[in-house]
């Protein structure tokens, strides 16, 4: 029988690079390599202290196209979020999924309507919790599951994003790091890096937000 | 789709009187040099972190078989699929048997080039499946039954007007009185549309621009969201992706994910890097609910261990195109498949052969930009140089070129007879040409001289010019004086 398209191609790799394929000590090096990635280059203004690193995320975030709130405690978040759809004229509605950090929050006192799950397309705004912050870019790293479901990054209109100033890692490989343990084996279906709202240049290279995914993004840093 | 890269000559004579290709490629340099400047100026690491990405490729490369058996256990692992494909055609009927298997009717698609590679859009549609590009440049060019002219920035060679004119031609809802001139406006009429398009397919196709062997994961940049869409909303993700994306490690991802940015369209970071893990999990309230791999070679594996295994660390931004003198004047169909510009004059005859490709590696005038520019620091003149050695070698060339270059070869292994010819040459030469001193048209340079006069010689040749300076004394240094 001829060989699998897959150990053809193997094979073929293998003797292009001179090796043998019980070679132990080539499986070595790329067993170590995956055990323990090297970090590579990390940028200086990737490896700020923590101060500096919020203040550098806003900034990047900023130069992205998103708009950046601070906020002292999560109590003051329904707030916020009734008065940036009611400064944009927006409907003030809102989907989210069940992230556990939004458990305590009480819309009653606004006008936000909420429904919870993930979008079906229709929704005009929607509401997610970031796991990590990455300062050298101003970009956002959510992760899938019910807590904050993928769609609500891309189906909506607008999208608010909640940030903790403590998960703002100097770079991306740092976020990583952080993230890899919390993550487990395998990690989530889908890993979003947001960099402010989605964007085209495909018509003569004029640029212009809001293509398939969100033409807002408001992040909001919770102390 | 249908190679013409043997008829790039004809492409490009077609190409240079196309005025609205003309008009549109001014967008090319208008958009992208300028832009990726500022962002390379901003980033004082950046060539540190080419250097780092060139390492990381070459690492990779040299221990390739052992990552994808590490990245194929990792998807398995995660509830995924690989599957290996030798070339175009076994890549076509693996993803046909996902297909059939699924009962697929529609296939929507976030941007690859390796669906472009093994043709699969035409293929889909001989089997009654009907794909659906959803990102805007490739949406803009399927409606036009076109093929991507550039990587990146698949309609760069479409004007806005023409752009309208599709979307009223193919759009037959639209209202005869709604406006459409403004980008915007064209923009939100294609957002709409294909809004219904990602939830109704059966499959959603993604390329990839890493593979990450540390977590089974495949990566895909993009700024729309329409890749991110496609893979999250179709009831199964099929993922198209060459062998040579393989990267180790996340980290490793994120070290070239700063020079790809940057060197694409000039950003610090792309809008979404979508990291995708197998299937969805039983808690997950969205995702697909199958994920495959098709894993293609298509002529890489034949590269390594080769003079053009530099290549194969390439990551696909488009900035050697970008800075293209010869991009610039033809953009990227003249080149007659599916890599234009620098990066497909290398990478076209080692995939299609150099018998149909061999015209590209000579669309170059060795400026040497694409090489200044390649985040990877590809040595894409020298690899142009070797197709054409292997051009010569294989007697592929045209008879005039051939002859033209044996005769100069003679002269120029007999120094003196060499001068002798020259020195007799360059003087008469310099009276043809009159007091103008140029000339309109020379025999045997017609092409040459179509576009632009050739100078006469000033009367002395190179050697004899030398000879005479070497007798002069040096002109002594300028000093500069301060008022």
């Amino acid at each position: 029988m001829s060989l699998s398209a897959k150990d053809a191609i193997l094979e073929r790799i293998c003797r292009a690079n001179g090796a043998s394929a019980g070679d132990a000590a080539r499986r070595k090096i790329v067993e170590e390599r995956l055990a323990g990635p090297p970090r590579g280059i990390i940028p200086e203004r990737g490896q700020l202290p923590p101060a500096e690193r919020v203040d550098l995320f806003v900034k990047m975030a900023e130069a992205a196209d998103a708009t950046v709130k601070r906020l002292a405690s999560i109590e003051a978040l329904p707030e916020e979020v009734a008065r940036y759809l009611r400064d944009r004229n927006l409907p003030a509605t809102i989907c989210m999924g069940s992230d556990p950090r939004f458990a305590s929050l009480d819309f009653s006192a606004t006008s936000v309507e909420v429904t919870m799950g993930p979008s079906a397309g229709e929704d005009l705004n929607s509401l997610s919790h970031a796991e990590a912050g990455i300062a050298e870019t101003g970009t956002l790293v959510l992760s899938s599951g019910p807590a904050n479901p993928t769609s609500l990054n891309f189906l909506p209109e607008n999208h608010i994003v909640v940030i903790s100033p403590a998960s703002i890692e100097g770079a991306m490989e740092d976020a990583f790091g952080a993230l890899r343990d919390r993550w487990g084996d395998p990690i989530p279906r889908t890993i979003n890096t947001i960099t402010g709202p989605s964007r085209s240049a495909d018509i003569e290279q004029t640029l212009l937000l809001g293509a398939h995914g969100p033409k807002a993004l408001h992040i909001v840093i919770v102390e | 789709m249908q190679i013409t890269s043997p008829q790039f000559r004809q492409n490009t004579i077609t190409a240079l009187a196309d005025k609205d290709l003309q008009r549109a490629l001014a967008n090319v340099e208008k958009g992208f040099i300028g832009k990726r400047q500022k962002a390379v100026d901003k980033l004082p690491e950046f060539d540190a972190l080419r250097d780092s990405s060139v390492a990381i490729k070459e690492h990779t490369l040299k221990h390739l078989d052992l990552y994808i058996e590490a990245y194929v256990a990792k998807v398995e692992a995660s509830g995924g699929h690989v599957h290996f494909a030798e070339d175009a055609e076994q890549a076509r009927q693996i993803f046909l048997d996902i297909a059939r298997k699924r009962n697929a009717e529609t296939v929507t698609k976030g941007k690859t080039m390796i669906s472009e590679e093994i043709g699969l859009n035409g293929f889909l549609e001989e089997n009654g499946i009907t794909p659906v590009e959803t990102d805007l440049g490739e949406y803009i060019i399927q409606l036009r039954g076109e093929h991507p002219s550039h990587i990146i920035a698949p309609a760069i060679h479409i004007n806005r007007d023409q752009v309208e004119a599709d979307f009223r031609r193919f759009h037959t809802d639209l209202e005869v009185g709604r406006d459409l001139t403004a980008p915007e406006l064209l923009l939100a009429e294609a957002r709409g549309v294909l809004r219904k398009r990602y939830g109704e397919a059966d499959i959603g196709v993604t390329g990839a621009n890493f593979l990450i062997a540390e977590t089974g994961t495949s990566v895909i940049v993009t700024n729309e969201g329409n890749g991110d869409l496609t893979q999250l909303l179709g009831k199964c993700h099929v993922v198209l992706a060459s062998i040579e994306k393989l990267v180790p490690t996340l980290n490793d991802a994120s070290q070239i994910l700063r020079v790809l940015g940057r060197s694409a369209t000039g950003q610090e970071a792309s809008v979404y890097t979508t990291f995708s893990t197998g299937p969805k999990r039983t808690e997950d309230p969205d995702g697909p609910d199958e994920y495959h791999v098709i894993l293609l070679d298509n002529g890489r594996t034949n590269m390594l261990g080769t003079e053009f295994e530099d290549m194969l660390r390439c990551i696909r931004c488009g900035a050697c195109m970008n800075h293209c003198p010869v991009y610039h004047a033809v953009g990227g169909h003249a080149y007659g498949w599916v890599y234009p510009g620098p990066m497909g004059a290398v990478l076209t005859p080692a995939l299609i052969g150099v018998e149909d490709g061999k015209l590209l590696p000579n669309a170059s005038t060795f400026c040497g930009r694409c090489e200044e520019v390649c985040p990877m620091h590809i040595p894409l003149p020298k690899m142009m140089r070797h197709w054409r050695e292997q051009e010569y070698e294989k007697h592929l060339q045209p008879k005039p070129a051939r002859t033209g270059l044996g005769l100069w070869a003679f002269f120029a292994r007999r120094p003196k007879l060499y001068r002798a010819a020259v020195s007799f040459v360059v003087p008469a030469l310099k009276l043809l040409g009159g007091r103008k001193r140029r000339f309109a048209a020379l025999p045997l340079a017609g092409g040459w001289t179509q576009y632009r006069d050739f100078p006469a010689p000033e009367g002395r040749t190179f050697m004899q010019a030398y000879k005479q300076a070497k007798g002069r004394p040096e002109q002594p240094a300028r000093t500069e004086t301060k008022h």
